[in-house]
């Protein structure tokens, strides 16, 4: 038998093709091309386009005056108000609707969650058939639904439907009465402050106290006793008092209290249903990844049924639940873009839509709208990370 | 030994045995009543049945007005759902503007399809490989030659006439077979080891996933006809397949990634080892692993897409819910009480079975494939 030196020490031959990190270079350097040359054709063609269309281009639209109705705005809004302002009224409307809309969508998610795991066969099942059905059937068509199909569907001004508490609803929305309080009001305020700080304080000692005696303290009680208690006495010690302005109906329509246009109700019970949904899942899915063991081990220390929970599993349950979580909150805001097709004048409405008609600026208004719900996207992210970084098992 | 205060010496009496551990009572006593809370929710639970099933049940059935009702039983006061009216419109909701004369060419379509995707869902059915080849490549350009026409001495048809759940079965189809494999690929550039393909990636999947779809839509239907050289146009359908697809693309990817980071190390080291190259790596080993993990989250994506389809009408078209819509707001002779919510309760229904029947085939596939994993 004879062996062939197979020079070792030299570098084995190979064409400079097969040599991956060459390869890699050169696969890098034609997408970079491509795409390069992929952007030129496109800026090329859109400033050809513009040009034959005779169309500007820049910001500078901004400081023209819009000329539009916002009939829902938070901040003083009038024909005069300018572009500017428009995206401002639009950002604070989708924050506005997907604020509460997070709120009522965490409780009503979690409970469902946590009903679907019930032993209870009822409510299990009922929560069961509301996911599924939920789930399964588009947002838009709900929204269409609760707008055309309900809210609109709702009788005249002129026979309102009066629910409790000096509230009504009608084809105009739903008017509630309006709390007005008065100047005194301001000393409840610092009241709440108060009580929350001492509410702080009580937590931290309580756990210091755990801590070095052992001895526990039912912070919870005492805590929620603090917030009712001492707001209270402030309330009324200065002698504050809360008005209602009522709504009243008048010739054609309702004066007075607090109005909720029929187009934001719409929205928020959309998306407030179809995202309860979601977040139900999330939460059974995130109790049901607590390994079994842990609930063993935690009954064999002799753990009651509430510290149980309390200590173990859910701290346990909410490193799952947490991200998730927070990317259905994400999408409840990305989703608050369809109120734009029932007329409940959020960003991509006001801005998208009826600027950008207006003003013929198509790219600077969707870079925009873009540019806001890439930062709601990226500040998401960021507290994400910071959330996970925070809950990250460590081992050893 | 005396500090020990107490000390058992005999056994714990044996306690009775259970009476009933099995029927109807036993369960009952389990799932219903084991507790006091439990007995409390079991009976608000029966009350909300006892609430919402008689109103639900007179709606749908007991005072609904059948498909071969008139228009004044639906106006009649306490009428339920109007029946009638979605049968006498079913023409529009499934065809749209779609030319009378020619609505056999759907249906082929409607029946090819069936034809080729019942056997690849089976997993027993026999010829997959052909099966997914004239399903993806064969089946699409016949379904077009078909549906639009002008050859053969086919009538032409253009794509604005083509409407109702015609539409959103074809986006959803060629939505999913492109962003699945669009999707792989950009979950594999992101995981790449080279610079400008990850970034690349990266920023595309990031910055799809950060808007809603409604401003995609909005910028294939407004700014593709701005990127593209004067005089050329393009097809609004083809604006929304690129959006959704787009769209979709870029969930997938995210998804994948999460299977790909699920795979151990080993398994490319191993793969490296036996000398595979980086594609043929992928396609053997690492993808056939990676994708059984995310079936689940992939299905899901594919649901959202047959949802996000009607989103479509930002564009012009007439998916389902926007020949419903159409028709619920115009057709005059059908106005009653109940019109518009019965189309949008039917529009539901339509959704929902597909939805709900893709959903339970990735759990009987999750099941299927699950295998190595569970003991």
């Amino acid at each position: 038998m004879t062996t062939r030196d197979l020079g070792h020490d030299a570098a084995p031959r190979v064409s400079f093709y097969n040599d991956p990190k060459i390869r890699g270079y050169i696969y890098q350097f034609i997408v970079a091309a491509v795409l390069v040359g992929f952007i030129f054709w496109i800026v090329k063609n859109t400033a050809a386009n513009l040009a034959a269309q005779n169309k500007t281009t820049g910001f500078d639209f901004l400081w023209k005056t819009a000329g539009f109705d916002i009939s829902f705005s938070l901040l003083p809004w009038s024909r005069a108000s300018f572009y500017w302002e428009a995206f401002l009224v639009g950002i604070l409307n989708t924050l506005l609707v997907a604020f509460i809309g997070i709120i009522l969508a965490t409780m009503l998610g979690f409970t469902l969650g946590i009903a679907r795991l019930s032993s209870n066969f009822i409510i299990s099942s009922l929560a069961t058939i509301y996911i599924e059905v939920i789930r399964n059937i588009p947002l838009l068509l709900q929204l269409f639904f609760w707008y055309f199909a309900v809210l609109k569907a709702m009788p005249a001004v002129r026979n309102s439907i009066a629910l409790p508490f000096d509230a009504f609803i009608n084809q105009r929305g739903i008017m509630v009465p309006r709390p007005i309080p008065d100047e005194q009001f301001g000393f409840t305020w610092i009241g709440i402050a108060l009580a929350i700080a001492a509410v702080i304080a009580l937590r931290i000692w309580a756990k210091r106290r755990l801590e070095a005696t052992g001895q526990r303290f039912p912070v919870f009680l005492v805590g929620l006793a603090i917030l009712i208690v001492i707001p209270t006495i402030v309330f009324v010690v200065s002698g504050a008092s809360v008005a209602f302005e009522l709504p009243v109906l008048e010739r054609f329509n309702f004066k007075g209290g607090l109005q909720i246009p029929p187009e934001f109700a719409a929205l928020l019970l959309g998306l407030t249903i179809y995202t309860a949904a979601f977040i139900a899942e999330t939460v059974r899915g995130g109790i049901q990844a607590v390994n079994h063991g842990q609930t063993e081990a935690a009954q064999s220390l002799g753990l009651k049924d509430n510290d149980r929970l309390r200590l173990i599993v859910i701290p346990q349950a909410m490193r799952v639940i947490v991200p998730p979580l927070t990317s259905q909150y994400l999408n409840l805001t990305k989703n608050s873009s369809l109120g734009a097709a029932i007329g409940y004048q959020e960003l991509f409405n006001v801005f998208g839509g009826t600027s950008l008609n207006q003003t013929g600026r198509a790219i600077e208004c969707i870079a925009m709208v873009m540019l806001v719900y890439l930062t709601f996207s990226l500040l998401t992210s960021a507290l994400m990370n910071w959330y996970n970084a925070r809950v990250k098992l460590v081992e050893r | 030994m005396t500090d020990i205060g107490f000390v058992r010496s005999d056994l714990v009496e044996a306690r009775p045995a259970p009476v009933r551990t099995t029927g109807a009572i036993a369960w009952a006593q389990k799932n219903l009543f084991s507790t006091p809370l439990d007995t409390v929710l079991t009976i608000l639970g029966l009350l909300f049945l006892a609430w919402i099933v008689p109103p639900l049940y007179g709606f749908f059935f007991g005072n609904a007005v059948g498909p071969n009702g008139t228009v004044e039983q639906c106006r009649m006061e306490n009428a339920g759902a109007c029946w009638a009216y979605i049968s006498s419109e079913m023409e529009f909701f499934i065809y749209g503007f779609y030319d009378i004369p020619e609505q056999w060419r759907p249906n082929i379509v409607f029946a090819l399809g069936a034809l080729l995707l019942v056997p690849l869902l089976i997993p027993k059915a026999p010829f997959k490989k052909t099966n997914a080849v004239l399903f993806l490549a064969v089946y699409p350009i016949v379904s077009y030659f078909l549906l639009a026409g002008g050859v053969f001495g086919l009538r032409e048809i253009p794509t604005e006439k083509w409407g109702g759940l015609l539409v959103t079965l074809i986006l959803s189809v060629i939505g999913i077979t492109l962003s699945f494999p669009l999707g792989v690929i950009l979950a594999l550039g992101r995981q790449s080891s080279m610079p400008i393909i990850k970034t690349v990636c990266v920023g595309f999947i990031e910055l799809i996933r950060a808007v809603p779809l409604i401003t995609i839509l909005f910028m294939a239907s407004i700014m593709l006809p701005l990127f593209m050289p004067q005089g050329m146009t393009v097809d609004k359908f083809l604006r929304a397949i690129v959006g959704v697809t787009l769209f979709t693309s870029a969930y997938v990817a995210e998804v994948v990634r999460g299977g790909l980071q699920a795979i151990p190390r080993g398994q490319y080291e191993a793969a490296s080892a036996l000398g595979l190259g980086y594609w043929k790596r992928m396609w053997f080993i690492i993808l056939p692993q990676a994708l059984k993990h995310v079936i689940p989250g992939i299905v899901n994506n594919f649901i959202a897409l047959f949802k996000d389809t009607s989103l479509v009408y930002i564009v012009g078209m007439k998916d389902l819910l926007e020949a419903v819509k159409t028709k619920n707001d115009t057709a005059l002779e059908w106005q009653s009480g109940n019109t518009a919510t019965t189309g949008y309760i039917f529009a539901a229904m339509v959704f929902w079975v597909f939805c709900f029947g893709m959903s339970r085939y990735s759990i009987y596939m999750e099941r299927r494939l699950n295998t190595g994993y569970k003991r």
